[in-house]
C-alpha cells in the first residue's frame, strides 16, 4: 500500500456512557479499495463507520481524508456518502425526489439532475421506477434506490452499513455480485460493514476483523481465512478446530500428545500455542494410517459434505467436513497436511481471552 | 386483538350497544335538536333567518374577530410549539418523560381556574402590575384587551399543539436525519425538507385542536376580555342564556359548525393514517 490512503484513522477512541467502544483504533484505507469491517454486533464496526461519516465524533484521535483532517467537519461537508442499514429513504418523496435530494441541495441544474437520475437508476437496474413511491418497493429495490441516492453525488468514498442485512439469502447473494459490479463501474472506494463473514469473504479486497473495539486482524480474504492470527478470527471466520498445543520446535507441534509436522516457524521451543485446523482440512483415514485415533460421535448430512464430530482419546471433539461418509461409532484415524496447520500465539491480553471464550 | 377474536360475533355486536346508545343520546339527538332549532322560528315554522343572521353587523363582527383571534393564537402556538418540540426531540426524552409531563400538567387543572388565575395576574391592580409598580416601571394595561384574550388562548391551548407535533417528530427515524445530513443538507435544509414535511400530520392535528376550541370559546373572552369584546362564542352563549332565543343561538352555531367541519376535513386530508393523533 504505497499510495497515500484515502481515509486514515489515527488513534481513534470512543465511548458511550462510559463503555469503551473503540480503543486507539488505527486504520488506513487506500483509494479505490473495497474494505470490509467485519465483526459481531457491538464490536465497534458501525461506530467506526459513523465516525468516518461524521455522525459521531471520536473522543480522541483524528480522521484524515485524502490528507485533510476532517475530524471536526460535519457530515454534510464531507466528500462521502452513506448507504444506511434500513435504507433511510424519505417516505414523503418519490424515487426521483429521493435520488435528487443531494443534487438539489447542491443546486445542480435540472438537466444535470435528470441525467444523473437516469444513469443511477440504470446502474442499479431500476429504470422506469422514477415516479413510484418508496413504500411500493420491495426491500431489495429500496436498497438499490438508497445506493443510487448516494452515488449520484459522486462521492469518493461510499460507506455501506450492513446494507444487505434485511434481505433474504438469495437476494443477498445477488446483491453481493451487484455491489462488486457497481464498485468496478464507479471506481470509488467502498467501506462496508457486516457481521456476515461469507459476505465479507465474497466481496472485499481487504477484511478488517474487529472485536470489542480492537482490530483483530486485517488482510485479504485469503489471509483472514487461511492464516487467522488469533482464536477469535479463526472462530469467527468459518468453522474451525482451535486446539491448545505445544510448539516443540520450528515446524513441529504436539497436539493431544501426538507430534504433527507443520510449516510455521519462529514460535520458540516448547511454547504453548493455539492451533487452528479448518474442518475441511481434517482427513479421516483408516485407524492405522492416522496420527491420532478417534471415534465418530456425531454425523449430519449438509448437502455438499457430511459434518462429523470425531472424539479423540483425550476428549477433544474434532469438527470434520468430509464428502466421505463414516458410521456413527466407527473408529477412524485423523491426519492433517502440514500446510493446513495454522499456529497462533496464545491470547496475550485478557480481552482476547474473553473473545475466544465467546 | 386475541381477546376480541375469541368472542363470538353476536356477543361482539352486543358490546358495541352501550356506545351506540351513548352516541345517539349525546351526539346525534343534540345535533338534530340544533338543526331543528336553527332552522325554525319561535313558532316552529321553517326559516333560514337564524342562519342568515350571521350577516348582521354585530354578529359578523364577532365572527370575524373570533376567526382573527383564534387564527393569531393558532399561529403563535405553532411558532412556540414547533421549536420547543424540536428541542425536546433532540433531548431524546421519549414520550413518557417528566419534561413532557410538565407541559401536559396544566391541562389537568380546571380550565376556569387557570383562566381566572391569569385574570388576577393581568388585572389593573393585579400581580404583574404590582411587581412593575414596586420596581417603579409604571403599569401596563392588558386586561380586557384582545391581546389578553390571545394570551389566554395560547396559554390554554398550547399543550394541544405541543403533543401531536412532539409525537410526530419523535416518530421520525434518526436515520432519515442522518441521511439528509449525509446528502449535504445543513440544519435548516433538513428542517425544511425532512422535519416539516414529515411533521405535517402533527402540525395539522395541532392546528385543528387549537383553532377549534379557540374559535368557539366564550369563557376566555368573558374573563380576560371583560365581557365587552364579544366573540361569536359569546354571542351564541348570550342567545341561549340571556336572550333565551334558542333558535338564533342554534342558527349561529350551525354557521360556526361549518368552520369546524372545514378544519376537520383538512385534518383528515393531511393525516390519513391518524399519525398526528396525540391522545
Amino acid at each position: 500500500m504505497t499510495a497515500a490512503p484515502l481515509i486514515d484513522l489515527r488513534h481513534i477512541s470512543k465511548s458511550f456512557d462510559g463503555d469503551l467502544i473503540l480503543d486507539d483504533l488505527n486504520l488506513s484505507v487506500p483509494e479505490n479499495s473495497f474494505v470490509t469491517l467485519l465483526g459481531p454486533s457491538g464490536c465497534g464496526k458501525t461506530t467506526t463507520l459513523r465516525i468516518i461519516g461524521g455522525f459521531e465524533k471520536p473522543d480522541r484521535g483524528q480522521v484524515i481524508f485524502d490528507g485533510q483532517d476532517i475530524t471536526e467537519l460535519p457530515p454534510n461537508k464531507r466528500q462521502l456518502n452513506t448507504v444506511f442499514q434500513k435504507y433511510a429513504l424519505f417516505p414523503h418523496m418519490s424515487i426521483t425526489e429521493n435520488i435528487a435530494f443531494g443534487l438539489r441541495i447542491k443546486g445542480r441544474s435540472r438537466a444535470y439532475i435528470e441525467d444523473k437520475i437516469r444513469y443511477a437508476l440504470k446502474l442499479v437496474g431500476l429504470t422506469g421506477y422514477e415516479n413510484r413511491s418508496v413504500n411500493s418497493l420491495s426491500g431489495g429495490q429500496q436498497q438499490r434506490i438508497a445506493i443510487a441516492r448516494a452515488i449520484v453525488n459522486e462521492p469518493r468514498l461510499l460507506l455501506l452499513d450492513e446494507p444487505l442485512g434485511a434481505l433474504d439469502l438469495k437476494l443477498r447473494q445477488d446483491m453481493q455480485y451487484e455491489l462488486i459490479r457497481m464498485k468496478k463501474e464507479l471506481g470509488i472506494t467502498f467501506i462496508y460493514v457486516t457481521h456476515d463473514q461469507q459476505e465479507a469473504l465474497t466481496m472485499s479486497d481487504t477484511i478488517v476483523v474487529m472485536n470489542q473495539g480492537y482490530i483483530q486482524q486485517m488482510g485479504t480474504p485469503e489471509q483472514i481465512y487461511n492464516e487467522p492470527e488469533n482464536a477469535f478470527v479463526a472462530d469467527f471466520i468459518g468453522d474451525s478446530n482451535i486446539i491448545g498445543a505445544t510448539m516443540v520446535h520450528d515446524a513441529l507441534v504436539e497436539i493431544s500428545g501426538v507430534q504433527f509436522p507443520c510449516v510455521d516457524k519462529g514460535f520458540g521451543v516448547n511454547r504453548p500455542v493455539d492451533v487452528v485446523i479448518r474442518p475441511e482440512d481434517v482427513e479421516l483415514v483408516a485407524p492405522a494410517d492416522g496420527r491420532l485415533k478417534g471415534r465418530v460421535t456425531h454425523i449430519i448430512f449438509q448437502g455438499v459434505h457430511y459434518e462429523m464430530e470425531v472424539t479423540a482419546p483425550d476428549g477433544f471433539e474434532w469438527l470434520v467436513h468430509s464428502t466421505k461418509c463414516f458410521d456413527l461409532g466407527q473408529e477412524v484415524g485423523i491426519t492433517v497436511d502440514p500446510f493446513n496447520i495454522q499456529i497462533m500465539n496464545k491470547p496475550a491480553s485478557e480481552d482476547e481471552e474473553a473473545i475466544a471464550a465467546e | 386483538m386475541k381477546t376480541t377474536m375469541t368472542i363470538p360475533s353476536p356477543g361482539r355486536k352486543a358490546l358495541a350497544f352501550p356506545y351506540i346508545l351513548w352516541m345517539i343520546g349525546f351526539t346525534i339527538i343534540p345535533l338534530a335538536l340544533i338543526f331543528v332549532f336553527g332552522l325554525t322560528d319561535r313558532n316552529g315554522a321553517f326559516t333560514l333567518a337564524n342562519v342568515a343572521a350571521i350577516a348582521r353587523p354585530d354578529h359578523a363582527k364577532a365572527l370575524s374577530r373570533a376567526l382573527l383571534l383564534s387564527l393569531v393564537s393558532t399561529v403563535i402556538c405553532l411558532l412556540l410549539a414547533f421549536p420547543l418540540c424540536m428541542i425536546l426531540r433532540g433531548r431524546r426524552l421519549g414520550t413518557g418523560s417528566f419534561v413532557v409531563f410538565i407541559f401536559i400538567l396544566p391541562m389537568w387543572m380546571n380550565f376556569l381556574l387557570r383562566t381566572f388565575a391569569w385574570q388576577t395576574l393581568l388585572e389593573k391592580k393585579g400581580v404583574i402590575n404590582g411587581i412593575l409598580g414596586a420596581m417603579h416601571l409604571g403599569s401596563i394595561r392588558i386586561i380586557n384587551t384582545p391581546e389578553a384574550m390571545i394570551f389566554g388562548m395560547v396559554y390554554n391551548f398550547l399543550p394541544f399543539m405541543v403533543l401531536p407535533i412532539y409525537n410526530t417528530l419523535c416518530k421520525i427515524d434518526d436515520s432519515l436525519i442522518d441521511a439528509a445530513h449525509d446528502l449535504g443538507a445543513d440544519f435548516f435544509q433538513t428542517l425544511l425538507r425532512v422535519f416539516v414535511p414529515l411533521c405535517v400530520p402533527g402540525i395539522v392535528s395541532g392546528i385543528t385542536m387549537v383553532f377549534v376550541p379557540a374559535l368557539t370559546t366564550f369563557v376566555i373572552s368573558d374573563i380576560l376580555g371583560g365581557g365587552k369584546i364579544l366573540l361569536i362564542g359569546n354571542v351564541i352563549e348570550g342567545e341561549f342564556t340571556r336572550s333565551s332565543n334558542w333558535n338564533l343561538g342554534a342558527g349561529l352555531s350551525l354557521v360556526l359548525m361549518v368552520f369546524i367541519l372545514i378544519s376537520m376535513a383538512a385534518l383528515s386530508f393531511f393525516d390519513k393514517n391518524g399519525e398526528g393523533t396525540a391522545f
